[in-house]
């Protein structure tokens, strides 16, 4: 029965998460068929072609945090439906499974850590939770963050993944790339550093605001990264994507971040970048 | 020559009968009295039609073919324009307009993005859908304004940002994302006017102004009707139930905070009357400028930040805590 059930779930149009629940996964780049507990131990890094898989909220905070460091703030923020939207479900409804589905109130966890002992105000984008959409807690979590970094001269380190702003708030959801822009900019104003890691995948309204504001830009290995979404750029230029578009790869090329990290260096990357912005002591 | 909506058929049904009588010149009473009674039941029918606009219709004259763009408000309302080209750092983007002008007995810089009208034109201009090259041109324009101390004043009518692999290999993402950042903290007042579509990103980001005002059938929106419909409802032809969701007109925009002010259009729409709806934009300008100049910089920036940190509505778990809820207030 379990072999039925696999198969089917392989053959179709996966999403990596779904794939994740079962022995053996399919690499969402490569197509390799991977043993799950391989890719547990490994990071959640494909052994064969080195895609990093995306990675719970909490397993994120464990790879960059000292360990009992991480303190959240603004848990109690919880979205209102402003537009009473309603589509196939009532955004109520949407928000209700979002948050069974996660035990969190919203897309965006936020506080302050110690990586390698440098403390640091930190967001991470939770994309399990309606897509990592950004609306009103998540621009308003955003700006209270960088707000107590500024308060207490931390630098800002903001994990994305996210498909965009979030449609059931409408209008009030783009306001919060300007909302969450012009808290960057106060940042930027403090000389305090703020340094952006984009994960798979990181689009939309994210992309074009706190994502590409970063002074250190930072991707996951073949990350899917961009504005608009792939399947509405082959709609409109009515032609096939050339191989690799929107991967880290392709934006790193074209100029448009600074390194590509792998998991395994990640913390040390980041805590030497952090002190040579200016945080802790300087690196030996 | 007028072009009608297909929710306009009525009424041009009833133009074309009135026209048909009225050129039969006959002279019998009966004629007579027919081409009266139906223009004025076509006075009422027009009167009624456009008082009860649902989203979807408004979001139809915000696209009307013929709707004005900057360039007719330019030639109506201002002299001396030198228009001002290219980014300096890779090409110049013809889907976005701007230069300095004089208006009212002001010098402002002025921009905004232009659809074109003919099929040739808005070719050119890539039916208003700014690529990267644009955002920046409209940016190097405003630090321009910045360093001569004009005022701003923007245009907004795109479908939005450019979708294409050229514009996500020039960081169309990072162009409109770098737009909010320094529009906030720009020391000129700055006042956008949404003419016809705000499309997203790409209408945000000439967007971060001091008063944000809209024409009376314009519409602004996170996303487009008939995207949103593929994506919620799996189903373009939604297209109209998602105008409605998403509250993304004029009326609704200014309960929400979003927008300052509604600029009165004619009935039927701006298109049927340039010289009044330019009129109409030029006299709720002058107020606002005027209000915004008499404010010490350093408090409008401050007022400005204010105004987008106040976007939003939520509310707080928390015991005792106060419902915390923006917008609306």
């Amino acid at each position: 029965m379990g072999w039925f059930k696999r198969s089917k779930q392989e053959n179709s149009k996966e999403s990596s998460v779904n794939i994740m629940e079962g022995m053996w996964i399919k690499c969402t780049v490569c197509r390799a068929i991977i043993f799950k507990r391989e890719v547990d131990r490994n990071l959640k890094v494909c052994p064969k072609c080195s895609y990093h898989f995306p990675m719970l909220i909490a397993e994120r905070v464990e790879l960059l945090a000292d360990a009992g460091t991480f303190q959240e703030w603004d848990a109690d923020l919880v979205p209102n439906d402003p537009l009473e939207f309603e589509d196939t479900l009532p955004y109520k409804t949407r928000i209700q499974n979002a948050q069974r589905k996660t035990s969190r109130q919203e897309a965006i966890l936020t506080g302050s850590c110690q990586i390698q002992e440098i403390t640091v105000a930190v967001g991470v984008f939770d994309f399990s939770f309606m897509g990592g959409s950004m609306g009103s807690v998540v621009g308003e979590k955003i700006c209270r963050a960088i707000d107590r970094a500024v308060i207490d001269h931390l630098p800002f380190l903001l994990v994305t993944t996210s498909g965009g702003a979030r449609m059931q708030e409408g209008t009030l959801s783009l306001m919060q790339m300007a909302k969450t822009a012009s808290a960057i900019a106060n940042l930027q104003e403090a000389r305090l550093p703020y340094v952006v890691l984009l994960t798979d995948p990181t689009f939309g309204g994210v992309t074009a605001s706190v994502a590409m504001l970063g002074d250190i830009i930072l991707a996951e290995p073949k990350a899917l990264i961009g504005f608009a979404g792939p399947r509405v750029i082959e709609q409109t230029i009515k032609q096939r994507l050339p191989e690799g578009f929107q991967r880290a790869e392709f934006l790193l090329d074209h100029g448009m971040i600074d390194q590509i990290v792998s998991r395994k260096v990640l913390k040390s990357t980041l805590a030497t970048l952090l002190s040579h912005c200016g945080a802790g002591a300087v690196p030996a | 020559m007028r072009e009608y909506l297909d929710f306009e058929k009525p009424l041009k049904d009833l133009e074309g009968r009135i026209a048909k009588l009225v050129k039969s010149k006959s002279k019998k009473n009966s004629v007579h009295e027919a081409i009266e009674k139906s223009t004025e039941q076509l006075a009422m029918m027009e009167e009624e039609l456009f008082a009860n606009l649902t989203p979807w219709q408004r979001s139809q004259i915000a696209r009307h073919p013929q709707r004005p763009s900057i360039s007719d408000y330019l030639e109506e309302l201002t002299e001396n324009m030198i228009e001002l080209h290219g980014d300096r750092l890779y090409g110049e983007d013809r889907a976005i307009i701007g230069g300095l002008a004089t208006w009212n007995a002001r010098s402002i810089m002025v921009m905004g993005h232009e659809k074109g009208k003919s099929l040739k034109e808005r070719m050119r201009r890539n039916f208003g859908m700014a690529k990267p090259e644009g955002y920046r041109k409209a940016l190097r324009l405003m630090k321009l304004a910045e360093k001569f101390q004009r005022p701003i004043l923007t245009f907004i009518d795109t479908p939005g940002a450019y979708p294409g692999v050229d514009a996500e290999q020039r960081g169309q993402a990072e162009a409109i994302a770098r737009n909010l950042l320094e529009m906030v903290k720009l020391n000129v007042p700055i006042i956008a006017v949404v003419t016809g579509e705000g499309g997203s990103g790409g209408a945000l980001a000439l967007g971060v102004a001091d008063r944000v005002l809209m024409l009376e059938h314009a519409i602004y929106s996170v996303i487009s009707p008939e995207g949103c419909a593929a994506i919620l409802w799996g189903d373009a032809s939604k297209s109209s139930t998602a105008a409605a969701a998403l509250r993304m007109t004029a009326p609704e925009l200014l309960k929400l905070n979003v927008i300052d002010d509604i600029i009165p259009e004619p009935l039927g729409g701006a298109h049927r009357d340039l010289s009044l709806t330019a009129k109409n934009v030029s006299n709720i300008l002058e107020t606002y400028f005027k209000q915004l100049e008499k404010i010490p910089l350093p408090t409008l920036l401050k007022q400005r930040e204010a105004k987008f940190r106040n976007l939003g509505s939520f509310s707080s778990l928390q015991a005792g805590a106060k419902k915390v809820k923006t917008a609306n207030s």
